[in-house]
This record gives C-alpha cells, sequence and structure tokens, in this order.
C-alpha cells in the first residue's frame, strides 16, 4: 500500500509528462488526478490505521548510497508524524490536482502542468517517509526543483522566469545549511539514518566544539545549520523573499507548493529532529525568536500590500512563523496541528483567490476589485469561511491550533515564552485586519475595475468550486475534530508515540480564563473595524498611511530586503566575477603566463637572430674575446 | 597468459585508424564515419565484457600484462576498482563523439576521426598503465590528437588556442619528466607496483609531489592554470570539446590519485592545504566568472574548472567518501559536460553563434531540446537524483572531516553552480523569442536525439542507483587508503 501511495504520482508524472500528447490533455487530466486521489484515500487508511492500532512500518526499497561507513537506502517510514504529512500532501494534491483541470482550461501545456504537480507530489511524498537526511535532503531539493518548475510554467513571462530562479537559489541558500548539517551530523554519530541519528545524540560527547572560531555546543550547531535549511524551505525570516514573488506562478500551484506543503517541510524537519531539538535549549530560543519574528514581520507587510495572492503568501509566511515558534517552545505536536489546519484553509484561500482572479480575468491588485460578491457568491461565502479559519475565529480550525500555540507559548514559562505570546496575540489581530481588508476590498465596496465590466464576471465552474467545498469543511471542522487527537493532554502518548520527542512532557495546565478570551475577542472585534476602515470610511487607512508616510513605504517596499540583497550580494557577485575574468584571468595570468612567457621567448629570440650576423668578423671577435676570458682565468687560476 | 584484453582495448582504435588511413575517403566519407564507429562501438562491448569479468572483491590489479620493452622499461598495463570505470567512460563516450561528427567538420573527416580513435587509444592507455614511463607516453600522446583537433578543425582563433593548449601542458608535463627519471634513478624501476611497495625515500617526496602536481594542476585544470581550457573549448569543434571535458580532464584526476597520493603519500599530506586552497579558490573564483560568461561554452568550461575543485578537494581528504565522490564526480562531469557541449554544438550548428544574447525562447521551437537541456542543467547543479549530486556531497561530506571552513566554503561553490546554470538554461531557452533569426529553428534530429537521451539516462540511473559504480571501486579505494595511511605511520615511526 506504501508502494501505491507513493509511486502513483510518479507514474501519473511520467505517463503525463512523456506522453501527454499521445493521450491526450484530457486523459492527462484525469490520470494525474485520479492517482493522486487513490494515493490520498490510501493515505488515509493508513492515518486510519495509525489511528487505531499505532501502526508503524519502515520499508527498505533499495540500496542509494553505500560509501564506507555511509550507507543510506531508500525506504518509506511510516509514523504517526509521516502519516499526518501524507494525509496532508495527497489529500490537498489531489483536490489542487482536480481545481486545475477548471483553472489551466485554457492553457495549451496541461499535460506537463499536471506532471509537474504529480511529480512534484512525489518528491514531497519521499521527503516526509524518509528514514533518514539523504533521502530528505533528496526530497527536499526535489520539491525545490518542482517548484522553480511550476513558478516559472509561463515560460514566457520574464518575472516568473526571475521569480523560479530566485526560489530556487535562495532555497540553495538554505539547503546550503541543511547539507551542512548533515556533514556534520555524519561526522559527529557516524550514520546519517534517523534511528541511528537520534539514538547516540544524547550520548554524544557535549564539549564544545570550534566552528569558524565560535565554540559551540556541537547539538546546539547541528540544530542550528539543520535550521536555517528549514528557513529557506519554509520562508522564514531573511530567506522569505523568494515567498511572495512564487505568486508569479499559476495559483494551484501556490496553494499547493506555497501555502500546504512545500513550505511546510521546514516545520516538518524540525519536528521530526525534535530528539535533536529537544537537547539544545539554545536551537529553540533561535527557532522561537526567528518565528516570532517572521510572524510579526510578514504580517506587518501583508497589511499594506494590493496584490492578492500577495497578502496570502505574507499570511503564509507568518503562519508558518507560527508554527516555528510553538516548535520552539518545545510544542511540535501543537506546531503540527496548525500545520495540518493551516493546510486546508490556505489552500481554501488561495483557490478562492484563483478563483477571483479567474473570474477578473488575470487581474490580481485587490485595489481594482471590488464589489464581486453579487456576481461570486459561492467563491465569497468559501473565501469567507478561509478567512474566518485563518483568523482564529471560535470554533473553526484556525481557532483551535492558533491559540493553543499563544496558550503553550505562554505557558512555557520562560520569559522568552511570554513575550512570544504577546508578539502571537498582536500578530493574530494584525492577520486578523489584513485578512478582512482583502475581502472587503474585493467583495465589498463599490467595483473599480476599468478592463472588465461587472456583468462580465461570472462564477467559476464546478469544478472548480468542488474542491474549494471540500477544503472549507476542512477549514472549519479540522480544528475540532483532531484536536484531541493531536494535542489533546494524552496525544503525545497515545498518538505520537516515538515520533515526536519530548523530554519534559508538555505542561497540561490551563492558561487564566482572560488570557484564553484575549485572542478571540481581538479577532472578533477586528471585523467591524476592519468593515469601518476599508468600506465604510476610506478615509481612514488613508490617513494613517499618509500620517505615517515613512512606515508606509517601508511596509510597502516590504523592509527593502531584496534592495538590500541585491545591494549586497547579487551586483557584488557580478562585479567580482566580471573582474577575475577580465582582470585577473585576462590581464594577470595570461600576461605573465603563456602570453607572458611566448612574448619573452619571441623577444629573446629576436636578440639571438642578431648573433647570427652572417659577418665573419664579427664571429672571430667574439671568438677572440671569448679565448682571452678563458685564458684569463686560467692564468689568474 | 590469457587473452591481452587491455592491449586489445589500447590497440583496437588505433588499428582501425590506420584501417580508415587506407579508406579513399573522398566519395566515401559516410562509409569512414561508420567503420570508425563500428570500431568504436566494438570497444564498448569489449570494455563491458571487461566490467563484466572483473572481480570487484580485490584490490589488486587485474588483467595484468607485462612484456619486456626496451630493456629497462616494462610494457605493464592492468586495472584496479580505480581505473576501470575511467576506461569505460572512455570507450562510452568516443563513439558518441564519432556519432555526433556531421556537417561542421567541413574538410578532412577522415584525418577528423583518425585523430579521435587515436586520441582513444592513448586514453585507455593512460588509465591501463602500470609503468610510470608508459604512463608518461600515453599521458603525454594525447596531447597531439587534441593538438590537431584544435589547430585544424577549431574556430577563428584555433591557432592562438591550440598554442596555448600546448603551452601550458607540455610546461607541466616536462617537469613530470624529470621527476620520473629521478624515481628511476633513485629506486631503480618504474614499476608502479614495486613502487608502491617499495616506497620513496621521504625527503625526495615534497620535489617530487610537486614536479607531478605541476603536470596534474595543469591538466585538471587548477586554477591558476586554467586558462587555457575556456579558450581551447571555444575554438574546439564540438566533438573536440566532448572528448576534453569527458575525457582528457580526468587523466590528472586519476593521476592524482594513483601516483600523487599513491607514491607520495607524505608529501601529499604536506600539501593537504595547499590543494585546498587552490580547489577552493578554483570552485568559488571560477564559478563567479561562469556567471559573468557570454559564450555558452566557455560558461560551461569555466563550470568544468569549478567541478574540477570540486574532484581535487575531494580526493586530497584521504577518505572514503572523499575519493569515491571524487572519481563518482569524474564520471558524473564525464557524462554531463559531455552533454552540455553537445547541446551548445546543437544550436551552435544551426545558428552559428554561441553567444546567449544571441539566444532566447528555444522552448517554443525546440521542445525536445528543452528537456534534454534541462536534465543536464539539473545534473550539473548537481540535483539530487543526477549523479551530479552524489559526487559532490560525497566530496562535501568527506572534506567536512578534515576541515569545516573548506566543504563550508566549497558549498558555496553549489549555490553559486545553480545561479550560474539556471541563468544561462533561463536566457538561452525560456523566455520570449525575440530574435526573429531563430523563427523555425529546427528541433533535434534522430541521432541528436539519441546521442542527449544515451547520456541522460546514465546520467539519472546512476543518481538513483549508483551502487554498480560504487560496488565495482569501493574494495579498490579502501585498500588503498589502508595502504596510503599504513605508509604514512612507516613513514612517521621511520622517524
Amino acid at each position: 500500500m506504501e508502494y501505491f501511495i507513493i509511486f502513483l504520482p510518479l507514474l501519473g508524472s511520467i505517463l503525463s509528462g512523456f506522453f501527454g500528447s499521445k493521450i491526450g490533455h484530457r486523459n492527462s487530466e484525469i490520470l494525474t488526478s485520479s492517482f493522486v486521489s487513490v494515493s490520498s484515500i490510501l493515505s488515509l487508511v493508513i492515518f486510519y490505521s495509525v489511528i487505531t492500532s499505532g501502526y508503524e512500518n519502515n520499508l527498505h526499497l533499495a540500496t542509494w548510497v553505500n560509501s564506507g561507513s555511509l550507507n543510506v537506502n531508500w525506504s518509506i517510514k511510516i509514523d504517526a508524524l509521516s502519516s499526518v504529512m501524507l494525509v496532508v500532501v495527497t489529500f490537498i494534491s489531489s483536490l489542487v490536482h482536480i481545481y486545475s483541470i477548471g483553472y489551466m482550461s485554457h492553457d495549451p501545456h496541461k499535460p506537463r502542468f499536471m506532471a509537474y504537480l504529480s511529480l512534484f507530489t512525489f518528491a514531497m511524498l519521499t521527503l516526509v517517509t524518509s528514514d533518514n537526511f539523504l533521502q530528505l535532503f533528496f526530497g527536499w531539493e526535489g520539491v525545490g526543483v518542482c517548484s522553480y518548475f511550476l513558478i516559472g510554467f509561463w515560460f514566457k513571462k520574464d518575472t516568473a522566469n526571475a521569480a523560479a530562479i530566485k526560489a530556487f537559489i535562495v532555497n540553495r541558500v538554505g539547503d546550503f545549511g541543511l547539507a551542512l548539517g548533515i556533514f556534520l551530523i555524519f561526522y559527529l554519530c557516524g550514520s546519517i539514518n534517523y534511528n541511528e541519528v537520534f539514538n547516540s545524540i544524547p550520548k554524544l560527547d557535549q564539549n564544545n566544539i570550534n566552528f569558524l572560531g565560535f565554540d559551540l555546543n556541537p547539538i546546539s550547531l547541528i540544530c542550528i545549520l539543520l535550521f536555517i535549511g528549514a528557513m529557506g524551505k519554509s520562508a522564514q525570516f531573511f530567506l522569505h523573499t523568494w515567498l511572495p514573488d512564487a505568486m508569479e506562478g499559476p495559483t494551484p500551484v501556490s496553494a499547493l507548493i506555497h501555502a500546504a506543503t512545500m513550505v511546510t517541510a521546514g516545520v516538518f524537519l524540525v519536528v521530526r529532529c525534535s530528539p535533536i531539538f529537544e537537547f539544545s535549549p539554545l536551537a529553540l530560543s533561535i527557532v522561537t525568536i526567528v518565528g516570532m519574528t517572521t510572524a510579526l514581520f510578514a504580517a506587518s507587510v501583508a497589511m499594506v500590500q494590493n496584490d492578492i495572492k500577495k497578502i496570502i503568501a505574507y499570511s503564509t509566511c507568518s503562519q508558518l512563523g507560527y508554527m516555528f515558534f510553538a516548535a520552539g517552545v518545545g510544542a511540535y505536536n501543537v506546531a503540527m496541528f496548525h500545520l495540518f489546519t493551516h493546510a486546508f484553509f490556505k489552500a481554501l484561500l488561495f483557490l478562492g483567490a484563483g478563483s477571483v482572479i479567474h473570474a477578473f480575468k488575470d487581474e490580481q491588485d485587490i485595489s481594482l476589485m471590488g464589489g464581486a460578491r453579487k456576481k461570486l457568491p459561492y467563491t465569497y461565502i468559501l473565501m469567507i469561511v478561509g478567512t474566518l479559519a485563518l483568523t482564529g475565529f471560535p470554533l473553526l480550525s484556525g481557532f483551535y491550533s492558533k491559540d493553543a500555540i499563544i496558550e503553550f507559548a505562554f505557558l512555557s514559562g520562560t520569559s522568552l515564552g511570554y513575550f512570544a505570546s504577546t508578539i502571537g496575540i498582536f500578530t493574530a489581530f494584525l492577520t486578523s485586519i489584513y485578512s478582512w481588508r482583502l475581502v472587503f476590498k474585493t467583495f465589498h465596496g463599490t467595483f473599480n475595475n476599468k478592463n472588465i465590466s461587472l456583468n462580465e464576471l461570472h462564477e467559476s465552474p464546478l469544478v472548480m468550486l468542488i474542491p474549494l467545498f471540500i477544503l472549507s469543511l476542512g477549514a472549519i471542522f479540522s480544528g475540532i475534530a483532531f484536536k484531541d487527537l493531536l494535542i489533546g493532554t494524552e496525544s503525545s502518548v497515545q498518538f505520537w508515540k516515538s515520533s515526536i520527542y519530548f523530554i519534559e512532557p508538555l505542561s497540561s495546565d490551563h492558561p487564566p480564563l482572560w488570557f484564553l478570551l484575549l485572542t478571540p475577542t481581538l479577532v472578533t472585534l477586528s471585523i467591524p473595524i476592519s468593515f469601518y476602515m476599508f468600506v465604510k470610511n476610506k478615509q481612514v487607512p488613508e490617513y494613517l498611511a499618509s500620517s505615517n508616510e515613512p512606515l508606509y513605504t517601508f511596509l510597502k517596499n516590504k523592509w527593502y530586503f531584496d534592495e538590500l540583497y541585491d545591494f549586497l550580494l547579487v551586483r557584488p557577485s557580478k562585479k567580482i566575477g566580471h573582474y577575475f575574468w577580465k582582470k585577473v584571468d585576462g590581464s594577470i595570468i595570461d600576461k605573465f603566463g603563456p602570453d607572458g612567457i611566448s612574448n619573452i621567448i619571441k623577444k629573446i629570440s629576436f636578440k639571438a637572430v642578431k648573433f647570427q650576423s652572417g659577418f665573419i668578423y664579427q664571429y672571430a671577435f667574439i671568438m677572440l674575446l671569448g679565448f682571452s676570458i678563458i685564458l684569463t682565468i686560467l692564468i689568474i687560476n | 597468459m590469457n587473452f591481452p584484453i587491455l592491449s586489445s582495448l589500447i590497440l583496437l582504435p588505433i588499428v582501425g585508424a590506420l584501417f580508415i588511413f587506407f579508406i579513399n575517403s573522398d566519395k566515401n566519407n559516410k562509409s569512414t564515419k561508420y567503420v570508425s564507429l563500428f570500431i568504436s562501438l566494438a570497444n564498448l562491448l569489449l570494455s563491458l565484457y571487461l566490467w563484466l569479468v572483473f572481480n570487484k572483491d580485490t584490490s589488486n590489479f587485474q588483467f595484468v600484462e607485462n612484456r619486456e620493452w626496451l630493456g629497462i622499461i616494462n610494457y605493464k598495463v592492468g586495472i584496479d576498482g580505480i581505473s576501470i570505470l575511467f576506461v569505460i567512460l572512455t570507450t562510452f563516450i568516443t563513439p558518441l563523439c564519432i556519432l555526433s561528427v556531421n556537417s561542421t567538420i567541413k574538410y578532412r573527416l577522415k584525418e577528423f576521426l583518425i585523430s579521435i580513435l587515436v586520441m582513444e587509444s592513448l586514453m585507455i592507455g593512460v588509465f591501463c598503465s602500470l609503468d610510470l614511463v608508459i604512463f608518461y607516453l600515453f599521458f603525454e600522446g594525447g596531447l597531439i590528437p587534441m593538438f590537431l583537433i584544435i589547430g585544424i578543425w577549431g574556430g577563428e582563433r584555433r591557432v592562438y588556442s591550440a598554442f596555448k593548449f600546448f603551452l601550458y601542458t607540455l610546461l607541466g608535463s616536462v617537469l613530470m619528466l624529470v621527476a620520473i627519471i629521478t624515481i628511476y634513478w633513485v629506486t631503480g624501476t618504474t614499476d608502479v607496483v614495486e613502487l608502491y611497495s617499495i616506497g620513496i625515500p621521504k625527503e625526495l617526496q615534497n620535489i617530487l609531489w610537486l614536479a607531478f602536481f605541476s603536470s596534474f594542476a595543469v591538466k585538471t585544470p587548477m586554477w591558476p592554470v586554467h586558462t587555457w581550457l575556456p579558450d581551447a573549448h571555444v575554438e574546439a569543434p564540438t566533438a573536440g570539446s566532448v572528448l576534453l571535458a569527458a575525457i582528457l580532464l580526468k587523466m590528472a584526476g586519476y593521476g592524482f590519485i594513483r601516483f600523487s597520493l599513491g607514491l607520495f603519500p607524505i608529501a601529499s599530506e604536506y600539501f593537504i592545504p595547499f590543494v585546498y586552497t587552490l580547489s577552493i579558490v578554483a570552485i568559488i573564483y571560477t564559478s563567479l566568472v561562469a556567471l559573468m560568461q557570454e559564450d555558452m561554452k566557455k560558461l560551461i568550461a569555466y563550470s568544468s574548472v569549478a567541478h574540477m575543485g570540486f574532484v581535487t578537494l575531494g580526493i586530497f581528504t584521504m577518505t572514503q567518501q572523499g575519493i569515491e565522490g571524487s572519481i563518482f564526480q569524474m564520471i558524473s562531469h564525464g557524462l554531463v559536460s559531455a552533454a552540455l557541449f553537445l547541446c551548445v554544438g546543437v544550436v551552435y550548428e544551426r545558428k552559428h553563434t554561441r553567444l546567449i544574447k544571441d539566444y532566447g525562447g528555444l522552448v517554443s521551437e525546440m521542445p525536445k531540446y528543452a528537456i534534454v537541456f534541462m536534465v543536464f542543467t539539473l545534473g550539473a547543479v548537481g540535483l539530487p537524483g543526477t549523479t551530479g549530486f552524489i559526487g559532490e556531497f560525497l566530496i562535501l561530506m568527506g572534506t567536512f572531516k578534515k576541515s569545516f571552513i573548506a566543504a563550508i566554503l566549497a558549498s558555496i561553490g553549489v549555490i553559486l553552480s545553480a545561479a550560474y546554470m539556471l541563468w544561462l538554461y533561463r536566457r538561452v531557452v525560456f523566455g520570449r523569442l525575440n530574435n526573429a533569426n531563430l523563427k523555425g529553428i529546427l528541433d533535434l534530429n534522430k541521432s541528436e536525439t539519441l546521442i542527449l537521451w544515451i547520456l541522460a539516462v546514465p546520467t539519472v540511473f546512476f543518481g538513483f542507483y549508483p551502487e554498480p559504480l560504487f560496488g565495482t571501486i569501493e574494495t579498490s579505494v579502501s585498500e588503498f587508503l589502508i595502504q596510503y595511511n599504513v605508509n604514512i605511520n612507516l613513514y612517521v615511526t621511520e622517524k
């Protein structure tokens, strides 16, 4: 069964990618979608057996790399953690496949698109079911390259190509950290298979090792390096710049890769490595700090963006930040729970946004929308559901997971925990404002678009709406249905078992009542506030923007990260490259190397030629001279 | 003695070349091509048979032939796990090279094919020789056909490039010759196997090591003696570039393992920081230079220097992962760079320009080309699932054991390789078809498709399942390292 889950998407991808033109567009769509759907049903079966009977399995398919003491297999590891990921990945993926049939209906390269989606699914599945770090790395870069293909899917668009490359390279920076982390693990533990590594970590020599002049605890160092990888993939602060640009890709891609699955790989990594992170308080603090910074930063930027997809992208960034700080305070299961619920409502929001963009004929600027709710009633309702879930409106999924994160941060009892929970509450408020801003500016108010009239707007076809509807069920019920299973007080013993490691069991206390009520109140209050600001009295945001001009431009330009990196990294690299090429290679090495030597030889031989003048008296003179010198020397001696 | 399989491998192409030499070529250009293709395929089959009967469980040299020759020097050949893969790489790439020869070679096709076949003989000879003098003859002999290929069938600045190539490589080799003579004086033999057991006196090792190094460093090429490579590649015809990148560069990497490490362990240990520095400079420096290239072939040439920087880095880690990774990386680079040069050749043949800015949007007209080019781009980037990844990853893993800082700096090269390769691909293949000249450019024809896919399949297959290759080299490399460490300890205790 495990084989089918993993290899059906690959098979679909190969069939659709290589034989798409032979079997027909429609057939390749049906084929890939149904393969992934079967895979998702099987994943549910596995998930069910994990819940009911604690099913675990570790299959070895073949040897991969076998070099000296390094032995790595292709493997499928099923435990509680990977079964949750399996469900999330295959379930969202199958819905996105189906949705794409409608969304991409006018595209001439449908089979290729479906092939990429399926290939991505395969890579993601190898990532989550790996039993070693190398296969993890395979999946890690595999999803990266699929993301590269899909962002740049519309290859004629220059911006899309640029975004695709940027995504790949920024991710590579993260991968660089991850790879170094893996090297260090191999260096210290002598293996990169999870079981052996996790067993040897507690016994590891705790003596500091010198790393680039810093004395660091080896375990902390491993964690920090691994976390750099996670930051790249999950678009955390400093390495987040690729994610908003990645919105150049088709919207289903954004939903699948840049919201529900790939970007959560970083969170998965940290949770998977909980047996390592648990031994490093330092690394956990770093994870918390980076997580909460990202959560706040991304939310602040999302407040002022006008591109509908970029707002949701920043929101994703921010929510990933939440997951990290949950992991950072040791509540790995809560991080996973938020990952789980987030997949539903964020995919829902993205696909809903796709439906809006589809209706507006590829317009993405929300200031050029408005009043669309009458023409797009279903999309409107579904988007409202997604927004409520995201903002954490009581009883919807986000309420359970996000509030749990804030509570656990509060309960961790450290000053960092208190601080994180404060930031968490404030960010929840911001989240709510920008999310409602999006909804109100798109669906309420007056119609602002000049290129297309209101009457031309039409609701998306059923093939797109049905996946949205299914996702909305997830967005509503996934919280209440799974909260006891995933984050209940007994969850670590009953469900997660050995897949998540806690040194100290999570606190089962409850925070004070006022604290519990604070977030939901803020979230609920923000709805009328945003309604007033963005529909009733539009002067308010304009006044706020103009009175805080510097702050506004700072946020609008996304804290100037792109410009900073361009200035610090991109341009110097190009300049140095050019300098090395022209000056060092051309003017120094060649000039003094081959060209120089051949010139010298030329000159010397040119001079040597002069000796051979052909005049007897010159030769005779030289002979005489030489003869007399030799004679003189002999006499002196 | 059994059937002399190695000598047959070495001699078959030369005999074939002689045969072609006597064919009347004026009318039958096609037939010369088929004959040489047939010969090289026969050689490939022979080498695959060799792989089949090769005993993977021993590190001893196999299929050894030892004939008296020139009194003091013996013709001694043999292979072990370290060399066999290079032999197969050579016999694998040569038929593809011959197959790729087409209308770009406008004159003297017969002589061109002869050069390629002679080259094949010499290269196989390099990887099989077990005698320093024999090795030297093959090693330097390889210069001549390459020199001719660049100088006769090259582009506009072919003479400059050919001489630059010759000058550089010869200067290095002269020192190696002196070193070989010195070794003979001191030990009385040039037999590699004997030398392994005798050992080279400690006080001589450093100087001899440097002499060998000067030759290998030029051929690798290592920074800063790499500037001949871009010029040679740019001017060489496609088949020449392929041979140069895929096989010629590997001679030096092989030489480092077999001779520098094998004969001079103390010196190798002593010069580790030196080699690391040069390798890392090569990786970062040439990656940055590659980023700025305007000529596709030059870009790939510079990337070759960077990739070979990983190889030298890996070899001098003296770890199992590092050396196996280096061998793997060389095989991988042989496949990927060969294919990349062929990819450039495909469009060059159609539009007669190599400048990146003259292209763009090829995917609309050449979808098949776009796919294979992407496969090899990803191979060069070192994506997991291609051979490039396994090589680089193992090398870095080995390096990490020796030096954190070296591994970190080299890893930056991995980031840069993604930048320059993907940027190249984007500018050539993606985007809009703006250049009106490119309208109607033909997609891959049958033989091009065949060649490129033949290269693509092992690139991906061994990326997922490298066990056949590792299985072949493992015993030899681990024994080699054990011997290496024994030698080091021996010298230390003597002191």
